[in-house]
């Protein structure tokens, strides 16, 4: 990410890009407050880089598995007007979403 | 013979009491009832639920009762659900207002293989939205208060249930634990609290936080009833790909054996990096002199003790604090305003990117934002191995110094929580003060390993936890030696389990229950 200074360094604007990849409105307030927070926060992982790590291999889950299978059984799907009951709006039997393209309709 | 749960203390009984009661003829729908009371009369002030239905719970005791099974096993027992549970058609939250009215449409695991045991359920309890928290303050909806003391935190993430047990407002609860979340609450209630070994109980249904640490696990009064309600969630689970297939080990006859009091030839090792020599830093004296206690307790009891020295527990917070938000970040993508909760914004002006980011911003609080925020950072090209793979790097190194202790010894032992309940408002404004809570409970949590906290003793008047932690799957020996601690502490004080100090104390919400 071009835009992101030197690591251990987190200012406004990059919290703003953040906030913005991450799909999050934040105020203005809350960039102020993130901003000294989130350096801070950053200062202690950064503790992380003290370890030496030659030759050591990540762990991504503690329980080592790979190609975990299950029987190939079909069950039912949820009901669908179960599914959207719980949906902010729905539409024809759907999700209904706001649109995704910028141009007008 | 009036029947023990006809009595008053319904609501200050062990598990293994009630059973005994429900099995001598009292009936669910009295047991049930007796914790709705003191809901309803304690709830207000202490804030430990998220949704209680009385009428829902007191049908479902009833249907038992009708049935003629009471007393058998874990039937008519009421429970309370952390809100990160998903339960069919009851409300789940999660902490957080962005799913504020949701009812799902299916239940977890754990609250399913509750449900045909035979439980009740009694409630939802109050957290740390999405489990992010030490204290619960970060819920979106109340605060809940410390039945030990009002002004302080009942811990968190898994807050609501820490103190719906401390306070007599369930006999016992389910909560999670990433990094901590079920050992320190109970730790600063007086409970038992156990996170099993990584995998070894069902993901499905919980709504995820840090998946490759997330794990359910009991929250109780005593040891043995903390392994009653493991055994009854446990389990191999074709329906979460990361559990384990293996057979649960026994752990209620682990409780049992420990309860008798013999450790001899127990190989317990004291790890220096958590409050040893050298490493007390913001650990609390009080802690510290009880955790030796204990210590010596078990020698007492024919334990053989060392210390262990385990290097990369120092980095342990660093990397639980880069690995938990960024799989958080990716994790609460979900919450898009599409499919399910909140969606802010929607008025026909806007395109979907804007009212994604209307809805998370209302959506969610100050801890989850600068969550998701640190961990996009941490995954972002450029920074991820300086970062993210590091501290999988170092999630290495800390397993690695497990396996060398754990060639020399059969347990690990430290306190759970560097304090004790700190008061609220102490450090919500300051999140390293926050994440500092964890220290102790985040190396098992990162491992994968199971540990549990059971009271040691008080300090100020206040609980201290102790932490025993063993190998992958072998919960077992977490029971046995926390059973013997118990009951060590429990004959020395001549009571029934260590929350009849809280009972006796006058003013308290359970010392004046009626």
């Amino acid at each position: 990410m071009s835009t992101l200074s030197r690591k251990g360094q987190l200012s406004r604007d990059e919290v703003a890009h953040l906030a913005h990849l991450a799909r999050l409105a934040v105020t203005d307030e809350e960039l102020d407050l993130f901003a000294g927070q989130l350096a801070a926060v950053l200062d202690a992982v950064a503790q992380v880089g003290k370890a030496a790590v030659e030759d050591v291999t990540p762990t991504t889950h503690a329980v080592p598995m790979t190609n975990v299978m299950r029987e190939d059984v079909v069950r039912p799907s949820l009901p669908r007007d179960v599914v959207l009951a719980g949906a902010p709006a729905a539409e024809d039997g759907r999700f209904r979403v706001p649109r995704i393209l910028q141009e007008e309709a | 013979m009036r029947s023990p749960a006809m009595s008053s203390d319904v609501t200050s009984m062990n598990v293994d009491e009630l059973q005994a009661a429900l099995a001598d003829g009292a009936t669910s729908v009295d047991v049930t009832r007796a914790y709705l009371d003191r809901i309803a009369a304690a709830d207000g002030e202490l804030g430990a639920y998220l949704h209680v239905d009385p009428e829902t719970a007191l049908a479902r005791a009833a249907e038992i009762d009708a049935a003629g099974t009471r007393g058998t096993g874990l039937t008519g027992i009421p429970v309370a659900l952390k809100d990160v549970v998903v339960t069919e058609g009851v409300p789940t939250t999660s902490g957080s207002k962005i799913l504020e009215g949701w009812k799902p449409p299916y239940d977890a695991t754990v609250a399913a293989r509750l449900k045909a045991a035979g439980t009740v359920l009694l409630g939802k309890t109050n957290m740390d939205e999405f489990a992010m928290g030490s204290s619960t303050e970060n819920s979106a909806y109340r605060v809940t208060r410390n039945p030990w003391d009002p002004e302080r935190i009942p811990g968190g993430s898994s807050g609501g249930s820490s103190a719906a047990v401390a306070g007599g407002l369930a006999p016992w609860a389910i909560g999670t634990d990433t990094g901590g979340s079920i050992r320190q609450p109970a730790a600063v209630t007086g409970l038992v609290g156990h996170k099993p070994t990584y995998g070894s109980v069902s993901r499905y249904g919980l709504i995820a936080f840090s998946s490759s640490l997330d794990q359910a696990g009991p929250m109780a009064r005593t040891v043995l009833d903390a392994a009653l309600l493991h055994e009854a969630i446990g389990g191999h689970d074709p329906l979460d790909s990361t559990s384990i297939r293996a057979p649960l080990p026994v752990l209620a006859e682990a409780a049992r054996r420990g309860a008798e009091g013999s450790l001899t030839g127990l190989r317990v090792g004291v790890v220096r990096e958590l409050g040893g020599e050298g490493h007390t830093d913001g650990y609390e004296d009080g802690v510290l002199a009880s955790f030796r206690e204990a210590v010596a307790r078990l020698e007492a009891m024919g334990a053989e003790i060392r210390e262990i020295s385990c290097p990369a527990f120092d980095l342990a917070l660093a990397a639980y604090y880069l690995i938990a938000p960024s799989e958080a970040s990716s994790n609460l993508a979900r919450f898009d305003g599409v499919r399910y909760g909140l969606r802010v914004g929607d008025d026909g002006t806007r395109d979907l990117d804007e009212v994604m980011a209307l809805t998370r911003e209302q959506g969610f609080g100050p801890e989850v934002k600068r969550r998701i925020i640190l961990g996009t950072y941490a995954l972002s090209s450029g920074y991820y191995e300086a970062y993210y793979g590091q501290a999988q790097k170092v999630r290495t190194l800390i397993s690695r110094d497990f396996s060398a202790a754990f060639e020399g010894v059969d347990v690990l032992v430290s306190p759970t929580t560097p304090t004790v309940a700190f008061p609220i408002g102490a450090r919500v404004d300051d999140p390293i003060a926050m994440y500092a809570a964890d220290l102790c409970t985040l190396p098992a949590s990162l491992a994968g390993l199971p540990a549990i906290s059971v009271p040691s003793g008080l300090s100020e008047g206040l609980p201290v936890g102790f932490q025993i932690m063993a190998p992958a799957l072998a919960d077992d020996r977490c029971y046995r030696v926390a059973a013997a601690l118990e009951a060590a502490l429990t004959d020395e004080r001549g009571d029934r389990g260590f929350l009849d100090q809280l009972a006796s104390r006058a003013g308290n919400p359970q010392g004046s229950a009626a």
